[in-house]
């Protein structure tokens, strides 16, 4: 099978916080069209990994690229390439002050001047999919954690991304709401989005994922199918950290 | 019938002159407030920086201006100033340097909490939309803040306006400055004029603050 094209791509990443290493040597090729999952510890960096992607974070060593570019935070060209990688934070990070289409038109309408009614009708249609057209003219505060997490993702989709981050956007969500999120998302990795998701709900990296990725003391310890991650882990860290998701029974 | 002093206020020139004192007041807090509001904003963006020179020295000056009394202040520059650099200060200059010294203070205050109160991941998730860091605080940062600080500096502004009662100790002659000067005048025809004048005085303030407040209620209630 022929591969597709290499979208990001991660060589030898090191990034620091003051001296303290978080990502030591971290290598990941993306291909267009593949959904890969990054597990990990709480604290292991999976955060910080996406946050460098973005060039929210600066690196201290090693080459991030997307089809090519390198991205860096300061570089003139950022403007260009955040907006070709869509991302989605862990807290309802919508913008207050604006209605639903406000938020989800804002950045269309003044980052890539697009015409205001093309930006709306386009807004309209992806708030249909996720389900939340009736609220689009209403204020974030209005609407609950699972809507304003779909709000979130209509407006990471408007700029029109080549590739999708999301970064444990289920984790603040109460259980019941848990599920129309990653529906959501489920609907965007069959429609062929490129994504990387960062997420502690292991069932359904099962059923999304096309590689699985876990990251422990700043490097990749083990990568693989679902199948093979999650059935057999080869390694011990790997082994200890899905059994974290398991009980023993208490009864003898 | 008791006469409770309103008919004071028609004899000659009395209504008139209680504007005029108002208007004094009114004028020295005007001025005041927009000489604070510039240059407070400037003030709550430098509370802001990580520089520790001027995190002191703006947390000096905001206590300063918090442990003085305003009267104090108003002695320190009207009486102070004179005596010490022989520069003679009128009073009306005096209290309007003063009002804007307290006022700078406070609102650069009000400037610091409400750009600290907007969450790291508002800059972020704009920058992730590709914005520009021009764009970010324009459509992003300060309308947010805005919402914060109108409410809180209309309260600061009506505090202002109440305040100006003070100038008249040091010669202003404002509303309340009037109202004496004609309670006593009429103290032998009608001993009750303090009643009905200072009754006065209290709608006249009321009149200048309650739309001020009104606005601040309906802002808070539209922006919440
Ligand atoms: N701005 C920062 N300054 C200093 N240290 C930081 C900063 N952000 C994160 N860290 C540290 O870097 C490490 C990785 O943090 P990160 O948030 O990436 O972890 P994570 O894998 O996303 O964890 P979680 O699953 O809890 O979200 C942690 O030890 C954290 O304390
Ligand atoms: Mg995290």
């Amino acid at each position: 099978m022929e591969r597709a094209e290499e979208l990001l791509k991660l060589e030898h990443v090191k990034k620091a916080y003051d001296g303290q290493e978080v990502l030591k040597d971290f290598s990941l090729t993306v291909h267009r069209g593949e959904v890969i999952v990054i597990v990990g510890a709480s604290g292991c960096g999976k955060s910080t990994l996406l946050r460098c992607i973005n060039g929210l974070e600066p690196i201290q060593g090693g080459r991030i690229s997307l089809q090519g570019q390198v991205i860096d935070g300061r570089a003139k060209n950022i403007a260009d390439i955040r907006q070709k990688i869509g991302m989605v934070f862990q807290s309802y990070d919508l913008f207050p002050h604006k209605t639903i289409m406000q938020n989800t038109t804002l950045a269309p309408i003044k980052v890539q001047k697009r015409i205001r009614a093309d930006a709306e009708k386009e807004a309209e249609e992806l708030l249909q999919r996720v389900g939340i057209l009736d609220k689009k003219d209403n204020y974030p505060r209005q609407l609950s954690g699972g809507q304003k997490q779909r709000a979130a993702i209509v407006r990471a989709l408007m700029m029109h991304p080549e590739i999708m981050l999301f970064d444990e956007v289920t984790a603040a969500l109460d259980p019941e709401m848990v599920r129309e999120v990653l529906d959501t998302m489920l609907e965007l990795a069959r429609s062929g989005m490129t994504m990387l998701i960062v997420t502690h709900e292991m069932s359904f990296a099962k059923a999304v994922a096309d590689r699985v990725v876990f990251l422990d003391d700043g490097v990749t310890v083990e990568e693989g199918t679902p199948e093979e991650f999650f059935e057999r882990p080869k390694t011990e860290r790997a082994k200890r950290f899905l059994h974290t998701f398991e009980f023993d029974s208490v009864k003898k | 019938m008791q006469d409770l002093g309103i008919s004071v206020l028609f004899k000659g020139i009395n209504m008139q002159r209680l504007l005029l004192g108002l208007w004094a007041a009114l004028r020295i807090s005007l001025i005041s407030v927009l000489i604070s509001i510039p240059l407070g904003i400037l003030t709550g963006i430098v509370m802001t920086l990580r520089n520790p020179v001027t995190k002191v020295l703006t947390r000096v000056y905001l206590e300063i201006v918090r442990i003085m009394p305003q009267m104090v202040l108003l002695f320190i520059v009207f009486f102070g100033v004179t005596r010490v650099f022989g520069i003679n200060l009128p009073a009306e200059l005096s209290s309007i340097i003063v009002f804007s010294f307290w006022g700078t203070a406070e609102m650069g205050d009000l400037v610091r909490g409400a750009l600290i109160s907007i969450p790291k991941h508002q800059y972020e998730s704009a920058a992730a939309l590709a914005m520009s860091k021009a764009q970010i605080y324009l459509y992003i940062i300060i309308p947010q803040t805005l919402r914060r600080l109108v409410p809180l500096s209309i309260n600061l502004i009506t505090r202002m306006i109440k305040t100006t009662s003070l100038v008249m100790m040091i010669g202003v002659v404002e509303v309340l400055k009037v109202a004496q000067q004609i309670i006593e005048a009429n103290r032998k025809t009608s001993p009750n004029a303090a009643f009905g004048i200072f009754a006065v005085v209290f709608l006249l303030y009321f009149t200048a603050c309650w739309p001020i407040s009104l606005l601040s209620r309906y802002l808070e209630k539209k922006w919440s």
